[in-house]
C-alpha cells in the first residue's frame, strides 16, 4: 500500500514537471557557498550548499570543515572542570561523474562524548556520514542512493557546525532526535521554484532504528541510541524500511517551512524466521521554519518534533511511549562591515531556547505526571570574520529533572557554564 | 553521591584508593541496565538510581512486589516466582502475575545514605534496644528479626548467634535481610534481574515455560559487585538541616516526650569497621532496627523472616524532610507509600505505637507543628 502511494507520487510529481528548473549544477561545486545561519534556498540544500574547492582538472572538489570549543560547566553544583574539546573534523569530497550525475560523501571525526548535556558517553567515531549519488532523471524527480541522511526535520541535513553560533548542537536535534541520523537508502527529491516561491519534497526508504531506543544505558526512549549500533549499515533490526519523507515550503520574503516524518517498525520481532514479538513502530513528526526578517536581518531558526512509539506491554514505564521536544535560534547581527582587515566580517548577538521532554504521560501507579524534561536558555555572541568561520561564546542556563520531577543530582537540576568555540569551513 | 547542600552528601572520610573505588560503585549504582547487560527478563527498575534517586527514598512507579510468606516456616511460592514479582519484563515474555493463593504487600524503596552504618550496629546493641522493651507501659515490645543468613554471607563483626543458627537481621522493611552484600545481589537480581556469584539464577516466572536458564557468566562480575556494595557501604548519613532552630528543637524534645523515640532511636554507636569513617561512629538514623507489631490496618499478610505480618522494622527516619525533594514533590511513606504526609504517617502507626500516636493526636496544634518541623529537618 505505502508502495502504491510512493508510486503514485512519483507518476504525479514527474507530470508536473514541465516548468521546473534544474536541481543539479555542476558548477555548484566550484562555488563557494554561504554558510551562515543567513542562508537562502532550502534545508534540502544543505548537503551541496557547502564552500567546495575545485583542484585544477580534476574531476572531484573537495572541502570540510572543523570545530573545536573550551567548557567550563557544572551540574547541581558539582563541576566538571576546565575542558577542551575536538568535537568534529569533516572532510567532503564531490564529483560530477557525468550530466545529470553527482556525487558527494563526508567522511567525519566526531567526538562528542560529552559536549552537548546530558548526551550518552559514546566515544569519538570515525565515519561515512554522508556517501550517496545522486541522478537526475528530471528537475522533479532525481534519485538518490547511498548513504543518505534521513530528511527528518532541517537541522538533520543542515548541521554543519560553522553554519551555526552555538558550540553545542540543540538538545532536542541530539538527545530527542539522532543527530547526523544517516542510514544506507534510496529515495527521491525534486524542487521547484515558482517566482518568489519554491516547494521542495524528499521521500526515501532506508535502513533505521533497533531495540537499544527502549533499551539502553541512559534507561530512557532514546532514539539516537540506535546511532551506536553500526550493524545499521547492513541489518535491519526489523527487516522493514525506514520510511522519511519531507515537503518543504519556502518565500525567498518570508522563509522556509518544512513538514516531515519518520516511520517504520524498530524492534526485532522476528528471529531466523519464527515471530517473537509484535511489529513496533516509532513515528516521528517534525516541523520546521526558517526567515530572516527585513530590515532588521534578524534570523529565526526553530524545530521541533514529537515522537510516539509502541512500547511493549508490561515494560517499564521509564522508556516512554511519547517525546517532544525542539529549539528556537534568534539571531541578531549587530555590526557588519570592515572589522580589523577582514572586508565583509560580522559580528551577531544570538540566543537559543530549547525544551525537551523525555517522558510525556503520567504514571500508571500515581496519574501524576512523568517528567525527565529539560529546559535551556542559551545567550550567544559570535564573530564571523568571513562567512565560513565563526568564533562563538555562549552561556548556557539549562534545568533538568528527571522521570518523577526530581532536580537533585548529579545529571539533573541547574546547570551552568561557558562554551568558547570556532569552527570552519576550509 | 550528590550536593552537600541538599542534606545529603558523598562518602564518608575515605582514603584516596578507598574514594576511587566509592566513584567506580557510584557509577555502577546509577548505571541503567540493559538486556544485553543483563537487564531480566523479569524485573522492576533498570538500575538502582531508578529507585533510590540520590541515594535516597523511591517512588511508586518503581514499588517492589512481595509474594508467597506468611509465617517463619518460609515461602511456600519460591517455586511460583516468589518472593518478588517482576512487574516488568523484556519484549515478548509472558507477564508474571501474583499466583492464586499468595498474599502480598507493595514496598516503596527505603533510602540508601547511612546503611553502612546501621550494617555496623552491634547484635548487642539491637538486643539491649529489645530487652529495655520488655517492661515498656505504652506497650512497645519490638524484636529483632532472625533469619537464616545466606551462604555467602560472612557472620558480621560481633555478630549473636541464636541457638539455632539464625542471626540478627536488619535491612529491608521487614528487617529479613542480613548485610549490605545480600541486600546488594537481592536487588541486582530481584529488582533488575541481574545474575551475581551470589544469586547466580534469574528470577523465575513460572507462567512463562519459555524462561531463560541461568547464564554462564553472572551478569554483574564480583569486582563492580563489590564496588557497588563498597559504595552504599560508605555513604555519608543525612545531614539534620536547621539544628539550632529553636522550633525545631521544642519538636525533638516533644518527639521523645510523647514517645515515639522509644522506637526511633534517635542515636546508635557503630562497631568496629577497617573504615575509619565507620568506624565507632556515633549517628542519628531514628530506628532501632527491630521489628514492631503496627497493627491491622499495615498487616499486609506477607511477611519475611520471623516477623509476623503485621510487624514492620522502624523506619530511619533521616532524609525524611528531604523525601518531597527526591519523590517527585511528593510524600510517598511507610512501608507501600500510602502516607501522603508525615501527618499522615504519623496517624497510620497503630499496635505497638498507637499510644505514641494518640499523645501526637493530644498534642496542641502549636506542638504537632513543632514536632512535624522537627522531622521535616531530618
Amino acid at each position: 500500500m505505502k508502495l502504491h502511494l510512493l508510486l503514485s507520487l512519483i507518476i504525479f510529481l514527474f507530470v508536473c514537471t514541465t516548468a521546473a528548473h534544474a536541481q543539479i549544477d555542476s558548477s555548484l561545486l566550484k562555488l563557494p557557498g554561504k554558510a551562515d545561519t543567513t542562508k537562502k534556498g532550502l534545508s534540502m540544500d544543505a548537503a551541496y550548499n557547502r564552500p567546495f574547492l575545485k583542484l585544477g582538472k580534476l574531476p572531484v572538489s573537495i572541502g570540510g570543515y572543523m570545530e573545536a570549543d573550551y567548557q567550563y560547566m557544572g551540574t547541581s553544583g558539582i563541576k566538571q572542570g576546565n575542558q577542551f574539546q575536538f568535537r568534529r573534523f569533516s572532510l567532503f569530497v564531490a564529483s560530477t561523474i557525468s550530466k545529470h550525475i553527482k556525487f558527494l560523501s563526508e567522511i567525519e571525526y566526531e567526538n562528542d562524548p560529552a559536549g552537548d548535556p546530558g548526551e550518552a558517553t559514546s566515544g569519538p567515531e570515525f565515519g561515512i556520514e554522508y556517501a550517496a549519488i545522486d541522478i537526475e532523471l528530471n528537475p522533479m524527480l532525481n534519485f538518490r542512493g547511498g548513504m543518505i541522511l534521513n530528511p527528518i526535520g532541517a537541522f538533520n541535513q543542515n548541521h554543519d557546525g560553522p553554519k551555526w553560533e552555538f558550540t553545542d548542537r540543540p538538545i532536542a536535534m541530539t538527545q530527542l532526535l539522532p543527530d547526523t541520523w544517516n542510514n544506507p537508502g534510496f529515495g527521491l527529491y525534486g524542487k521547484r521554484y515558482s517566482g518568489h516561491w519554491m516547494f521542495g519534497y524528499e521521500a526515501y526508504l532506508s535502513g533505521g532504528f533497533n531495540d537499544s531506543i527502549i533499551d539502553n544505558a541512559l534507561g530512557k526512549t532514546f532514539l539516537p541510541a540506535a546511532k551506536s549500533n553500526l550493524t545499521r549499515f547492513t541489518t535491519s533490526a526489523s527487516g522493514e524500511p525506514l520510511y522519511t519523507g519531507k515537503l518543504s515550503f519556502g518565500n525567498d520574503q518570508i522563509g522556509e517551512l518544512g513538514l516531515s516524518y519518520m516511520g517504520g517498525a524498530y524492534n526485532t520481532w522476528r528471529v531466523e524466521g519464527a515471530v517473537v514479538d509484535n511489529k513496533r513502530r516509532v513515528n516521528v513528526f517534525d516541523i520546521d521554519f526558517n526567515t530572516t526578517l527585513p530590515v532588521l536581518n534578524t534570523n529565526i531558526t526553530t524545530e521541533w518534533a514529537w515522537i510516539a512509539l509502541d512500547i511493549p506491554p508490561n515494560y517499564t514505564q521509564q522508556y516512554s511511549n511519547r517525546q517532544f521536544g525542539g529549539f528556537i535560534d534568534i539571531v541578531q547581527p549587530v555590526i557588519k562591515g570592515r572589522i580589523l582587515d577582514w572586508d565583509n566580517a560580522v559580528i551577531n548577538i544570538a540566543v537559543r531556547g530549547e525544551y525537551v521532554d523525555w517522558n510525556q504521560g503520567n504514571f500508571t501507579s500515581t496519574g501524576a505526571r512523568m517528567y525527565n524534561d529539560l529546559w535551556s536558555i542559551m545567550p550567544a555572541i559570535s564573530f564571523r570574520p568571513t562567512p565560513q568561520t565563526v568564533l562563538r561564546l555562549n552561556y548556557r542556563i539549562q534545568h533538568a529533572r528527571d522521570i518523577t520531577g526530581n532536580s537533585i543530582g548529579a545529571t539533573i537540576g541547574p546547570t551552568r557554564g561557558i562554551s568558547f568555540g570556532i569552527a570552519t569551513y576550509f | 553521591m550528590i550536593n552537600p547542600t541538599n542534606g545529603l552528601c558523598g562518602p564518608v572520610n575515605l582514603t584516596n584508593d578507598q574514594t576511587l573505588l566509592f566513584s567506580k560503585g557510584n557509577d555502577q549504582f546509577f548505571a541503567n541496565r540493559t538486556a544485553s547487560t543483563g537487564l531480566g527478563p523479569y524485573f522492576v527498575a533498570t538500575g538502582c538510581g531508578s529507585c533510590h534517586s540520590s541515594d535516597n527514598r523511591g517512588h511508586p512507579f518503581t514499588i517492589l512486589t512481595r509474594f508467597g510468606q506468611t509465617d517463619s516456616t518460609g515461602n511456600k511460592f519460591l517455586s511460583q516466582g516468589g518472593p518478588q514479582l517482576g512487574s516488568a519484563n523484556l519484549p515478548g515474555l509472558t507477564p508474571e502475575q501474583i499466583p492464586a493463593g499468595a498474599t502480598s504487600t507493595r514496598l516503596i524503596a527505603p533510602i540508601t545514605a547511612g546503611v553502612g552504618f546501621l550494617e555496623l550496629v552491634p547484635d548487642s546493641a539491637i538486643l539491649a534496644m529489645a530487652a529495655a522493651n520488655c517492661n515498656n507501659p505504652d506497650g512497645v515490645r519490638g524484636h529483632p528479626n532472625y533469619n537464616t543468613i545466606p551462604s555467602y554471607s560472612m557472620p558480621l563483626n560481633g555478630a549473636i548467634p541464636r541457638a539455632d543458627g539464625k542471626y540478627i537481621c536488619r535491612f529491608g522493611k521487614k528487617a529479613a535481610v542480613y548485610d549490605l552484600v545480600e541486600q546488594v545481589a537481592a536487588a541486582y537480581n530481584h529488582d533488575m534481574g541481574i545474575t551475581s556469584s551470589f544469586m547466580p539464577y534469574n528470577p523465575y516466572n513460572y507462567l512463562d515455560q519459555a524462561a531463560p536458564t541461568a547464564p554462564s557468566v553472572p551478569e554483574i562480575d564480583n569486582n563492580t559487585f563489590n564496588s557497588v556494595v563498597f559504595y552504599v557501604r560508605c555513604l555519608q548519613t543525612p545531614i539534620q538541616r536547621n539544628a539550632g532552630d529553636a522550633a525545631i528543637q521544642n519538636g525533638g524534645a516533644l518527639f521523645v516526650k510523647i514517645g515515639c523515640e522509644v522506637c526511633h532511636k534517635q542515636t546508635l554507636t557503630t562497631g568496629y569497621s577497617s573504615i575509619a569513617g565507620l568506624s565507632h561512629q556515633a549517628f542519628h538514623p531514628f530506628t532501632d532496627l527491630l521489628v514492631h507489631d503496627m497493627g491491622p490496618g499495615l498487616d499486609d499478610g506477607y511477611t519475611e523472616g520471623n516477623a509476623k505480618t503485621a510487624e514492620w522494622r522502624t523506619s530511619p527516619l533521616w532524609g525524611l524532610g528531604l523525601a518531597p525533594g527526591v519523590q517527585g514533590g511528593s510524600y510517598y511513606l511507610m512501608h507501600d507509600g500510602r502516607a501522603h504526609s508525615i501527618e499522615q504517617a504519623i496517624q497510620m502507626h497503630a499496635g505497638e505505637a498507637s499510644v505514641s500516636a494518640g499523645r501526637f493526636k493530644a498534642l496542641s496544634t502549636t506542638d504537632q507543628v513543632a514536632i512535624l518541623k522537627f522531622l521535616k529537618s531530618l
